[in-house]
């Protein structure tokens, strides 16, 4: 058909995406994995805190990134999956005296089949609906976790304190040195199944639910499935970010889970790049970092501070970080011709 | 497939069995009834409003006939939810092309094969060896289709900046990529220019003759229609018209009056 030969001869109408689209190079990958093993050897330990818990958000962010950039679906309810999965971690661990590597994968289970019912009610809500359905779980679950039901696990108000892991094998580095190391490994496996995930046939599957239901259907795809596999999939990640997080803190509390955090993890993935999972790292340091930034501008007004600050990065990179990437890639093509 | 080949009498692939379809007060469909036979293409025209995509979203399970039968092989369809009518091999294309605008050719098509691969999450993400396996050969299926269809050069090319009319041809590699038995295109013709509807009738009966498909088609353009069907059937205020040959539906008075108004205007 000729249509196919005007693609060829004429300048292609959008610029071709690579293939690699949602991830980053081998090259550029290992570049960041460097820095991310070497960097704590040089800083102190509030430093490297600090490093873990970008970590610790930046999964959280690629969890969402999962649930909106890949499936389409809107949620400000992540932290209640964070909540439950931070609990989750520390009852283990001071109620059962668990390992603490162990109550992870438990506390993705659990989060697991906890994001997986809640999207059965959310197939019947799109887009801002949805959005307010689990902006009431965000609201709801810090209340639910002061019950007195709940209070002999959860502490109730006063929340739980934990024990923060020391290194295992007598290996010396500090405790803090440690976790950050666990919490990088966690993280780039759970990064690579993600990459994973997202190019396979279930991703596929995600996407082109994103992207036309009743197209999906018609080729298969059960949307009702896939939806609530979506959700399950992101809150077992936020879970697992959340134990961690409650590792990390050495502290649950209700009061650390509420929808400030949602809206934060949201804040993240559109400063990061809808869809494009590399950026939840770039969002996580936004979120982590440039409240920081506004406060050193200004004690008094930080939150105005962050919200020009922000008002800039949306209004000069409305793509997030993925556009700055993507800039980036151009600016040395052109170098290199 | 000639009147004679028909009149075989086997049984015939997909079998519409009298069906009415209600919205509200309107009669979309009323009692409709044909038979589909393997291999064959069969035209369905009408007037707008006829109720031509009605009975089409009733084949993919979109619309739920009031009364009624549709048959595949025999067996109903009607108590299928439209994700499972992909496996029983029915495929399909969009009237106003409806791709997945984000993901590339590639992907789009490999999307297509869904009904015919399996796999759960955690194999996924994991990237078990069975998985790659799968995966090969879907890549492989795939660029045969490509290739069948002339889009190995847009391949990694999001959809959504491709012309209409490649567009619609990665419509119609992304139904044929689930191995359907039976292919309906809905107005395939629409939006394309006189060439490219020659072109694209000669492509629709290769693809019946050369992947063995049955073919519904969908088409307000006659000519399309008249060239290439071996049996058409005509609808007007959900009813059925007339069916037959090309000819003889062409010639059928009722039909000329629905399209044209009556003779002695």
């Amino acid at each position: 058909m000729s249509a196919a030969e005007d693609v060829v001869t004429e300048a292609p109408a959008v610029e071709a995406v690579p293939k690699r689209a949602m991830t980053l190079g081998l090259g550029t990958s290992l570049v960041v994995l460097a820095a991310l093993c070497l960097a704590p050897l040089f800083v102190k330990n509030f430093i490297i805190f600090q490093m873990t818990m970008l970590l610790i958000y930046a999964l959280a962010v690629l969890a969402l990134n999962i649930l909106t950039g890949g499936s389409g679906q809107f949620s400000l309810g992540q932290s209640a999956f964070y909540a439950v999965g931070a609990y989750t971690s520390a009852i283990l661990m001071e109620h059962a005296n668990m390992n603490y590597a162990l109550t992870l994968p438990i506390a993705g289970v659990i989060c697991f089949a906890f994001g997986f019912i809640f999207g059965q009610p959310a197939l019947r809500l799109s887009g801002v609906y949805l959005a307010l359905a689990t902006f009431a779980l965000a609201t709801a679950m810090p209340q639910l976790l002061k019950l007195g039901f709940f209070e002999h696990w959860t502490g109730g108000v006063q929340g739980l304190v934990v024990t923060k892991p020391d290194a295992p094998f007598g290996l010396p580095m500090s405790q803090d040195m440690w976790l950050y190391y666990f919490t990088l490994a966690v993280s780039i496996g759970i990064y690579i199944a993600s990459v994973n995930l997202l190019k396979s046939r279930s991703g596929r599957a995600f996407m082109a639910i994103r992207d036309n239901e009743i197209a999906a259907s018609a080729m298969g795809v059960d949307v009702a499935l896939y939806k609530t596999l979506a959700f399950g999939v992101s809150a077992g990640i936020t879970g697992v970010a959340g134990g961690l997080g409650a590792i990390a803190v050495q502290f649950v509390a209700p009061d650390g889970y509420t929808i400030t955090l949602a809206i934060s993890l949201f804040l993240g993935m559109v400063v990061g790049g809808v869809g494009w999972l590399p950026g939840s790292i770039v969002g996580s340091a936004f979120i982590i970092f440039v409240p920081n930034i506004a406060e050193g501008i200004s004690k008094g007004l930080s939150g105005a501070v962050f919200g020009v600050l922000l008002f800039l990065v949306i209004f000069l990179v409305p793509h997030g970080a993925r556009q700055v990437a993507m800039i980036a890639q151009g600016l040395i093509a052109k170098l290199k011709n | 497939m000639t009147q004679a080949q028909l009149a075989q009498g086997n049984a015939p692939l997909l079998a519409v069995r009298d069906v009415s379809v209600v919205f509200g007060g309107i009669i979309a469909l009323n009692g409709v009834s044909f038979d589909m036979h393997k291999g064959a293409i069969l035209g369905l025209i009408g007037p707008n409003g006829a109720g031509k995509t009605t009975l089409f979203n009733c084949l993919s399970r979109l619309y739920q006939p009031s009364s009624g039968d549709i048959l595949m092989e025999g067996a109903s369809i009607l108590k299928r939810p439209p994700h499972r009518i992909a496996e029983i091999g029915i495929g399909r294309t969009f009237q106003n092309v409806a791709l997945f605008p984000n993901l590339s050719v590639l992907d789009n098509v490999r999307v297509g094969t869904h009904a015919r691969t399996s796999s759960d999450i955690i194999s996924d993400s994991l990237r078990l060896a069975w998985v790659r396996r799968g995966e090969a050969d879907t890549n492989r299926k795939v660029h045969e289709i490509l290739a069948y269809l002339d889009l190995e050069s847009v391949a990694h090319t999001v959809v959504s900046g491709l012309p209409f009319g490649t567009q619609k041809r990665v419509e119609l590699a992304r139904a044929l990529a689930a191995d359907p038995k039976i292919l309906l295109l809905d107005e395939p013709a629409g939006g394309l220019n006189h060439e490219e509807v020659y072109v694209l009738g000669d492509l629709i009966r290769r693809i019946r003759d050369e992947r063995h498909m049955t073919v519904l088609l969908v088409e307000h353009h006659m000519g399309l229609v008249m060239s290439i069907a071996d049996h058409v059937v005509a609808l007007n205020f959900g009813r059925k018209l007339a069916e037959g040959t090309p000819a003889q539906v062409q010639a059928d008075p009722d039909v000329i009056k629905a399209y044209l108004g009556s003779k002695d205007q």
